[in-house]
């Protein structure tokens, strides 16, 4: 820092003043900026997995010598090898059901959320004659809701889809609701200045625009149709990921419970990363804001 | 009349305040731009004039009076009106051709057309090598070109700008004043422009209307007969500087400072 003042007969190595130079008393500003600091992205890595072995070594020890039965803990290992004779027996199928239900639940909960919760933004007279019931009902445990599904329309797939969409539907339309309101108002009005009709600002300015928060709530919201999906399967199901728990709890296989919340686990991150990638490439336009 | 391509008359526009009471935001205001008259409005923010430009855009109803486009009344947006924002108004999914081509889907052009006069636009502004970017590879003074590029390019019969250049730093809105002048005075057309800026109006218009806040009422009407091409050397003339004054003078009038300065 002296060098960038000096002149160049000081760069030069004539030493005028030593004094300058030589540090002198305790150093200044010692503490670095670490909320919020950047970190490397093979740290990242690094951290990520060190932080997940952390579990399993605190698993495999407690399972070791904290004397408890494998029926109640059963250790890493134990489950591991669950997890491979699963594979070779109703794995993939119970997958596959599950997978199965948890999509045309989703679906079709999507399919009706995003038109009424797109019109609950964009008009007020649709808000106030839907959103307060919708808010309402949200707040009604779906759980609470099995045993009416099943009085109506029995123990088939379509009360599997029933649960999904009462579990999601409602929220996914506040979510959409306020994905839609946070369009900015000029860019509306642009569309309006060009003489564009509602439907045309709809399809061309509202949508497009609100797409990649909408893109994001379907990303979460899929997350909360897995666990409505489990529960719906939890209670009467002949087959899929939940049933296979009920079952092992039946028998007191607490191994094949713990494979089938990891693999339920495995694939709510698999399908959640997944929606991310194809959300940035999508949507490359909103990584920067414009 | 007749020949008055926009005309304000008798806008008055009043909210509801915070406290129940009514704020009259605009009173009574009244003025008309001739055809291919640059006008500016200039006031103290809180003034109206914003409110002002978007009853004549048809986004905000007035309360009572109003605004008349070749003597028809507006009854809302519309594309004989084009607008530009003081905020970016570009749509980020786009690129800038795109987005000019968006606002050109209006008309009865064939997509080859549409694309004919999209580039025309772009280098009417100089940006003819940005067509392929995207919004937000672009700095702020650039994409107020492209909203302007964009506003002129289905050929409105009059164009509103709302301090479109107000969020960018002071160089930057230098040359984009200077850009607007020449686009301006190569193709003739009515704007009505509004600003905060004495010397930006000053140096934009042919005539500067200023108003005052609260209620805002329109205090002043001066014709600025400074020779064209305007460049950015007139700035210090003694003309220039004269009107600026004048302006200033009459804006401290309307406007005493609180606690008595002067």
């Amino acid at each position: 820092m002296v060098t960038s003042q000096s002149s160049p007969a000081d760069v030069a190595g004539a030493p005028k003043a030593p004094a300058t130079v030589r540090s002198a008393g305790p150093p200044r500003g010692r503490r670095r900026r670490r909320l919020y600091a950047e970190l490397s992205r093979p740290s990242y890595i690094v951290t990520a997995v060190l932080g997940f072995a952390v579990l399993i070594g605190a698993w495999w020890l407690y399972a070791a010598v904290g004397g408890l039965s494998d029926l109640f803990l059963p250790a890493p290992d134990q489950v591991a090898s669950r997890l491979v004779k699963y594979a070779g027996e109703d794995l993939w199928s119970d997958t596959w059901a599950s997978f199965r239900r948890v999509s045309i639940g989703f679906l079709i909960s999507t399919a009706m959320a995003l038109p009424v919760g797109i019109l609950i933004g964009t008009y007020r007279r649709v808000e106030a004659a839907i959103e307060p019931t919708m808010g309402f009902i949200r707040y009604m445990p779906a759980i609470a809701f099995v045993p009416l599904t099943i009085i109506w329309i029995g123990v088939g797939e379509e009360q599997k889809w029933l649960v999904i969409w009462i579990g999601t539907f409602f929220t996914q339309v506040l979510m959409v609701m306020d994905n839609v309101k946070r369009v900015r108002r000029e860019l509306v009005d642009i569309g309006y200045t060009l003489g564009m009709s509602d439907l045309a600002i709809l399809g061309r300015i509202v949508i497009p625009s609100a797409s990649p928060a909408i893109w994001d709530t379907l990303r979460i919201t899929l997350g909360w149709a897995w666990t409505w999906l489990v529960l719906a399967e939890l209670v009467a199901a002949d087959d899929g990921l939940g049933h296979r728990i009920v079952l092992a709890q039946r028998y007191l296989q607490t191994d094949t419970i713990f494979v089938a919340l990891i693999v339920v686990g495995a694939i709510g991150l698999l399908m959640d990363q997944v929606m991310k990638f194809a959300g940035r490439r999508l949507f490359r336009w909103a990584e920067k804001g414009a | 009349m007749t020949n008055n391509k926009l005309t304000v008359r008798n806008v008055s526009k009043w909210f509801a305040g915070d406290n129940g009471e009514i704020v009259n935001a605009i009173d009574d205001i009244s003025f008309a731009l001739a055809e291919n008259e640059f006008v500016s409005l200039v006031g103290p923010s809180g003034c109206g004039k914003s409110t002002l430009l978007s009853i004549a855009a048809g986004l905000t109803e007035p309360s009572s009076g109003a605004v008349l486009v070749d003597g028809d009344i507006v009854r809302g947006p519309g594309r004989d009106r084009g607008v530009v924002f003081q905020t970016y108004t570009l749509f980020p999914w786009m690129d800038v051709r795109a987005n000019i081509e968006f606002a050109l889907r209006g008309e009865d052009f064939s997509r080859a057309e549409r694309r004919r006069v999209a580039d025309e636009h772009l280098e009417l502004v100089g940006l003819s090598q940005f067509a392929d970017a995207m919004p937000s590879q672009l700095s702020g003074g650039m994409r107020q070109r492209v909203a302007i590029a964009r506003a002129l390019s289905y050929r409105p019969r009059v164009l509103l700008m709302d301090e479109p250049f107000g969020a960018l730093d002071a160089m930057t809105r230098q040359l984009m004043q200077e850009l607007l002048t020449r686009v301006w005075e190569e193709h003739r057309l009515t704007v009505l422009f509004v600003t905060h800026d004495i010397d930006e109006a000053v140096f934009l218009s042919d005539r500067v209307l200023l108003m005052s806040a609260r209620p805002g009422r329109l205090v002043e009407d001066v014709r600025i007969d400074l020779e064209r091409p305007r460049r950015f050397e007139l700035q210090t003339s003694a003309e220039f500087v004269e009107y600026r004054a004048h302006l200033l003078s009459t804006v401290r009038a309307a406007q005493p400072i609180p606690g008595g300065i002067t």
